[in-house]
């Protein structure tokens, strides 16, 4: 058998999908300030904006927790990427898939891979609901209130959400640039769409004055009483779930692919048009949306009012509202879903791009179909983010701190390692630890590591959305530790780096 | 800049800016909620009927 006809194992065929990006970028091909700032506005105004801002009303922030909490979240995203993501992309210049393989070795980047693309998936199916919502409303088709019970959607919702779906995928399939194209031609529009529908919102909330917000912001909008059901939510869930949405992309390092392309390390700051457009004013606006149109449905009688991206898109921008919930997820799912066909593209035995592609449509629009996506989506985005992080964690490690301490960088790839213990261990026990100190005591199956575990840790009561932090220490000192003890015992080939 | 280009974008740029203007009309008292509705609609067209052509669409900045 001929070197090309031999079967490719996993590893190669995912080294071959990313082989183009294995070189660092050229000076020739870097770009200036105003792409990123483009970039970053157009692609954090998604469809997921109206279903976020919506969970913080529900779950009853009060309107400081919602203002400050989201400003302070936003400021520390923001420095993450500029800080933590961007330096070291302008340095290596090089994919986040290569970087990890560097340090971790190919088997843990399938891994990586793999459950990235799976996520993808979810999150793409998340815009595709939200899209179906602003169809099915003029078309009189309800969608599902999970909130009041109703765990699945209508047969003629589900089929609409198989059509959209299907478009996507077949999109998708064909390539995106003219998808690109009209996503730069949707940005500048969209956000003022949100801010047209908040505007509404206050006229309809009775604020007559800029002196009316702060009364009805603290009695009518964020109340601070969370909708039945729904757990409370705080000020440091508010900074929490602002920083830990796109954690996988700054601390997590999955942006140093798009600020290789930058010509200073600054340029990470641009990523402040994208926070504050997409997910500082467009969360305040759709909660403003949705309180005005719960007024409204319970003033008109309905029981269970069901805040979807639609219904609260109609209220306060009519056509335009529904067009603007379409196009938000249209123009992120699209992109999305064509991701994750290229990550599953690699763990399968050379099936085509549309293969893999219509195969990853088909888990999105199963996934539009589950309700319970966009319900918990806030939980959704953060366990993902959390899942993730470590990774970038090691990448920041590696480089800034492990030539300072005399270890090795990129050990893994300059040992030939299959999997870099240190960040098998760092990863998923990070993972796993601050998973379970958050579960004892918001899970029933596991109240009973209280009595396991020691005093100051069974009074540890973690917020969701504020496990970042001590995760990333958690994840970097075990990582670290391991790196010692693996480095010790196998003998350096060349000087530290 | 071509005359047409520029008469593209005066027209992009004046969708936008009813986009803006309508809801804070109705927010004054100027104009009712269905009014504010139709003005969004007219600054929809006129914004994606015109910037289409103009905003050019460059794959390399597809980082």
């Amino acid at each position: 058998m001929s070197p090309s006809a031999r079967p490719q194992t996993l590893v190669e065929r995912l080294d071959a999908l990313y082989e183009y990006d294995r070189e660092p970028v050229h000076e020739k091909k870097l770009h200036g300030g105003k792409t990123f700032i483009a970039m970053f506005a157009g692609e954090h105004v998604a469809g997921t904006e109206f279903v976020l801002g919506t969970l913080l009303v529900a779950h009853g922030v009060s309107a400081f927790d919602a203002l400050v909490g989201l400003l302070v979240g936003n400021v520390l995203a923001v420095l993450s990427w500029a800080l933590m993501c961007a330096p070291i992309a302008v340095r290596e210049r090089l994919t986040v898939y290569w970087q990890i393989r560097k340090i971790a070795g190919p088997y843990l980047t399938i891994i990586y891979s793999g459950a990235f693309a799976l996520v993808l998936c979810l999150l793409a199916g998340a815009m595709v609901s939200v899209s179906t919502t602003a169809i099915a409303h003029p078309l009189g088709i309800e969608s599902a209130n999970y909130a009041a019970g109703e765990r699945w959607p209508s047969l003629p919702w589900m089929g609409l959400a198989a059509v959209i779906g299907a478009v996507i995928a077949v999109l998708a399939v064909l390539g995106f640039e003219r998808i690109a194209h009209f996503s730069k031609v949707c940005a500048p529009w969209m956000p003022l769409i949100f801010l047209a529908g908040g505007v509404t919102g206050l006229s309809l909330l009775g604020v007559r004055s800029p002196g009316d917000f702060w009364e009805v912001a603290q009695t009518r909008i964020w109340t601070g009483v969370p909708f039945e059901g729904q757990s409370k939510y705080g000020f440091w869930s508010c900074v929490g779930l602002a920083w830990l949405c796109n954690i996988s992309q700054h601390m997590g390092m999955g942006d140093v692919t798009i600020f290789r392309y930058a010509k200073k390390w600054y340029y990470g700051f641009a990523s402040a048009f994208g926070m504050f457009i997409g997910h500082y004013l467009a969360w305040i606006c759709s909660g403003i949306m949705c309180a005005a149109f719960m007024e409204s449905a319970r003033a008109a009688g309905v029981a269970s009012p069901n805040p979807t991206p639609g219904n609260i898109a109609w209220l306060g921008a009519g056509w335009a509202g529904l067009v603007c919930v379409v196009l938000a997820g249209w123009t992120t799912a699209n992109p999305t879903l064509y991701r994750a066909g290229l990550a599953f593209q690699a763990a399968t035995p050379n099936w085509s791009r549309w293969l893999v592609t219509l195969i990853a449509g088909v888990v999105m629009i199963a996934t539009a179909c589950i309700p319970a996506v966009n319900f918990y989506l806030d939980r959704v985005v953060g366990n993902y983010g959390l899942f993730f992080m470590p990774l970038g964690a090691f990448i920041f490690i590696d480089y800034w701190v492990f030539p300072r301490l005399g270890l090795e960088r990129n050990f893994a790839e300059r040992h030939r390692l299959r999997a870099s213990w240190p960040a098998a261990v760092g990863w998923f026990g990070s993972v796993i630890v601050c998973f379970l100190l958050f579960a004892k005591d918001n899970y029933a199956a596991f109240h009973g590591l209280n009595d396991l575990l020691p005093a100051f840790l069974a009074r540890y009561r973690p917020d969701f959305f504020m496990q970042v932090l001590p995760e990333w220490l958690l994840a970097v000192t075990l990582y670290t530790g391991c790196s010692f003890l693996q480095q010790r015992r196998l003998r350096p080939v060349g000087p530290p780096r | 800049m071509t005359p047409m280009r520029t008469a593209l974008q005066t027209i992009s740029f004046l969708g936008l800016a009813l986009t803006v203007i309508a809801p804070l009309l109705a927010w004054a008292g100027g104009i009712s909620l269905e009014t504010n509705k139709t003005l969004l609609v007219a600054g929809m067209v006129l914004w994606f009927g015109t910037a289409l052509f103009w905003i050019k669409h460059d794959p390399s900045a597809n980082a």
